[in-house]
């Protein structure tokens, strides 16, 4: 039997506040909009949601040269053109010319689906604006062909934003909304041991008490996050790092071992290095 | 059903709409979510709060709704002598600012009434003592109606029982006192925008193809042609450091704004004024570039657009050898005049607010070379200045970089 909430899946740990959200806005068939921090499993959650529903996910990545309605159709006139003097059959039907968007398949598909369109903040500011009405009615017009495009099962529609631009209200309006939080330790302790099932106790502990004394430092160009923590922990396993390695870190004075998974930033180790210069010095 | 939540949020300052309240009531209604409390307190916020900056307030106006009760104030009074926060004030403050807030009450009126206040609250748990932090209306709590406000946050550990959701304030961090709104500058930005066909040809030229298709008889021709791409170039200086260090936020701001929205878009940093060097860095010892260098390199076809805030000895302008941070062989007004010279395009941004511009001399000083075309550092500023940028030259002639000091000192 197929589930109808959301409540999480094996391999993701849905806060209660995400499963009220993500449930809501499925049942009221509305776009859930999720913003947060990168690394916090904002598209993870989309694939997470289709396959705790039982249902197919249809990925829409935006980039900063995709237009609306690219989501819908692509008309093809030059191919046509190139076509019409070659007199080939296909020419009479419009609608080979016509390629369908994400939006156009996730509408048509047989079953509901959940329509993921990832990262919208990257797209042109008016992006979101162009969307409204499809998303509202979850319908629309195909110029060329004079077809009426409604979807047979509205979809389950996420958007994951990362805070670059700024949107419209009225598109806002329209959605749910949820922050994902970045974790505290018992949340990131549950979704450690997920993702590394049989990890040794002491090695997560004093894995995640250097890791969120490494956020607390200030001034960090990019704070590590969870999928960053995940690279370490793999990593430390795989290099064999006894937990009593960290236990006896001192931030103040050496950075962690493979510390390349947790910094990306050159200024950042530079950072670490300085402030181990300071404490040495005094 | 509850419809004053409503009115209560959107007091609190958090933006809802009619519709999204009646997307909660539908959501009620189908029974979305489990008689709990807080399932319906994540419901609500899912519902009506759709930036994370909101979410402070909302809890404050959830807690205060649904309670009776307003725990914006956990702190008891006499926890914080009066003399600390004064004095904590008085760093805030400019004394404009203490004199308006003066006319609220005396400071020591104020203080008074906060400490009943908040004793009262001690006392009654119950007292539904609003006026401290939600509504706004008080000099208490943050995001308040007084200009800086105190934010007075919760400063001990609870004792007792299990603490609400809401009541956590979890997403205190988020809430920005100011409601910033980069979408603001970015549609003021894009006006600058300036449409060229360049590069690769992929999209079809309809007209082109119809014109060469009739010439050669009835054969198509199809002919394509690169797409419309915004080809403004833009050279932004910014000041930094020293008196810019309050205005870094703006700053910031504009910063972004104009990183998304201009493709060609060099950035360089001066401290006070642009001299013979500029640096390529915001911590200024990274690396640093001739400014003649930039005058050559970049053609008149820039845009440029400088912020800072003018705001310096006058020597520093005058004065050979009088910048703080090094011996400059020429005064910083000759090299604004040559800039100016060299982009033709080109406006000054300034974060001082244009009624203090008289006042300080330095200001008069840069305007004798940027005339008309110094702007302040707002919206609406902002928009004049990308009108200016667009209509080209400005009427006003551009003063000789070799007599600027001459002009400027005796006007």
């Amino acid at each position: 039997m197929k589930k109808s909430k959301f409540n999480g899946t094996s391999s993701y740990i849905a806060t209660d506040d995400l499963q009220v959200a993500v449930n809501a806005a499925i049942a009221l068939e509305k776009p859930l909009l999720v913003k947060g921090e990168p690394g916090t499993g904002k598209t993870m959650l989309a694939h997470e949601v289709a396959s705790a529903l039982g249902m197919e996910i249809i990925p829409w990545h935006i980039k900063s040269t995709t237009t609306a309605q690219q989501g819908l159709y692509e008309y093809d006139a030059v191919s046509r053109l190139r076509d019409s003097q070659l007199g080939e059959d296909r020419l009479k039907d419009i609608g080979a010319y016509i390629r369908r968007g994400k939006i156009w398949e996730a509408f048509s598909a047989e079953q509901k689906v959940v329509l993921l369109i990832d990262e919208i903040d990257k797209a042109d500011i008016e992006f979101p604006n162009d969307l409204l009405l499809e998303l509202d009615r979850m319908e629309f017009h195909v110029y060329e062909t004079g077809e009426m495009v409604q979807a047979r099962q509205r979809p389950v529609v996420i958007i994951t934003s990362n805070n670059e631009k700024e949107l419209p209200d009225a598109f806002l309006r329209r959605c749910f909304f949820h922050y994902i939080r970045f974790p505290d330790p018992e949340t990131m302790r549950q979704i450690i041991s997920v993702h590394h099932p049989g990890l040794h106790e002491e090695l997560l502990r004093e894995a995640l008490e250097v890791f969120f004394k490494f956020r607390e430092v200030q001034g960090l160009k990019k704070k590590p996050t969870t999928s960053e923590l995940i690279d370490w922990i793999r990593l430390l396993l795989v290099e064999n790092i006894p937990p009593s390695r960290l236990k006896e870190l001192d931030l103040a004075r050496e950075l962690p071992p493979l510390h390349g998974a947790m910094l990306k930033n050159e200024q950042d180790i530079q950072l670490f290095e300085k402030m181990g210069f300071v404490q040495r010095r005094f | 059903m509850f419809a004053d939540f409503l009115h209560i949020l959107r007091a609190a300052g958090v933006p809802v709409s009619v519709k999204e309240f009646l997307a909660l009531l539908d959501a009620l209604s189908r029974r979305v979510i489990e008689p709990d409390a807080e399932q319906f307190y994540y419901l609500c916020r899912a519902a009506l709060v759709k930036d994370e900056r909101y979410f402070d307030p909302f809890d404050r106006a959830f807690a205060h709704y649904f309670q009776g009760t307003d725990r914006v104030l956990s702190l008891s009074a006499g926890q914080i002598p009066a003399e600390w926060l004064r004095s904590g004030l008085e760093r805030l403050f400019t004394p404009e600012e203490m004199a308006r807030i003066e006319a609220l009450g005396s400071w020591e009126d104020i203080m008074k009434t906060f400490a009943e206040r908040s004793r009262e609250q001690k006392e009654a748990h119950q007292g539904g003592n609003k006026w401290v932090g939600t509504g706004g209306t008080s000099p208490f709590g943050s995001g308040g109606y007084n200009p800086a406000g105190i934010r007075v946050g919760d400063a001990g550990k609870r004792r007792g029982s299990a603490v609400k959701v809401w009541d956590q304030r979890l997403y205190q961090g988020l809430a920005g006192d100011m409601v910033l709104d980069t979408r603001n500058i970015k549609m003021a930005l894009r006006r600058l925008r300036r449409f060229t066909r360049e590069g690769h040809p992929d999209e079809l030229d309809l007209d082109g193809t119809i014109r060469d298709t009739a010439r050669k008889g009835m054969m198509y021709d199809v002919l394509m042609r690169p797409s419309r791409r915004n080809a403004v170039k833009v050279l932004l200086f910014f000041d930094i450091g020293g008196s810019m260090t309050p205005h870094v936020r703006r700053c910031e701001q504009l910063f972004s704004s104009a990183r998304t929205e201009f493709k060609h878009l060099e950035t360089f940093y001066f401290h006070n004024c642009v001299y013979e060097n500029v640096w390529l860095e915001e911590y200024r010892w990274e690396g640093r570039r001739a400014t003649f260098d930039i005058l050559h390199k970049y053609n008149r076809d820039y845009r440029l657009i400088i912020v800072g805030d003018a705001s310096m000895s006058p020597y520093e302008l005058l004065q050979q050898g009088g910048s703080v941070d090094h011996f400059n062989q020429e005064p910083g007004l000759v090299w604004l005049a040559r800039l100016r010279e060299a982009f033709p395009h080109s406006v000054w941004l300034n974060p001082e607010p244009r009624e203090d511009w008289r006042q300080i001399y330095s200001i008069s000083l840069v305007r004798s070379v940027f005339a008309e075309s110094m702007f302040p550092l707002t919206l609406n500023g902002i928009t004049a200045a990308i009108n200016q940028l667009r209509r080209g030259s400005p009427p006003e002639r551009t003063i000789d970089p070799a007599s600027a000091v001459q002009q400027a000192v005796g006007r």
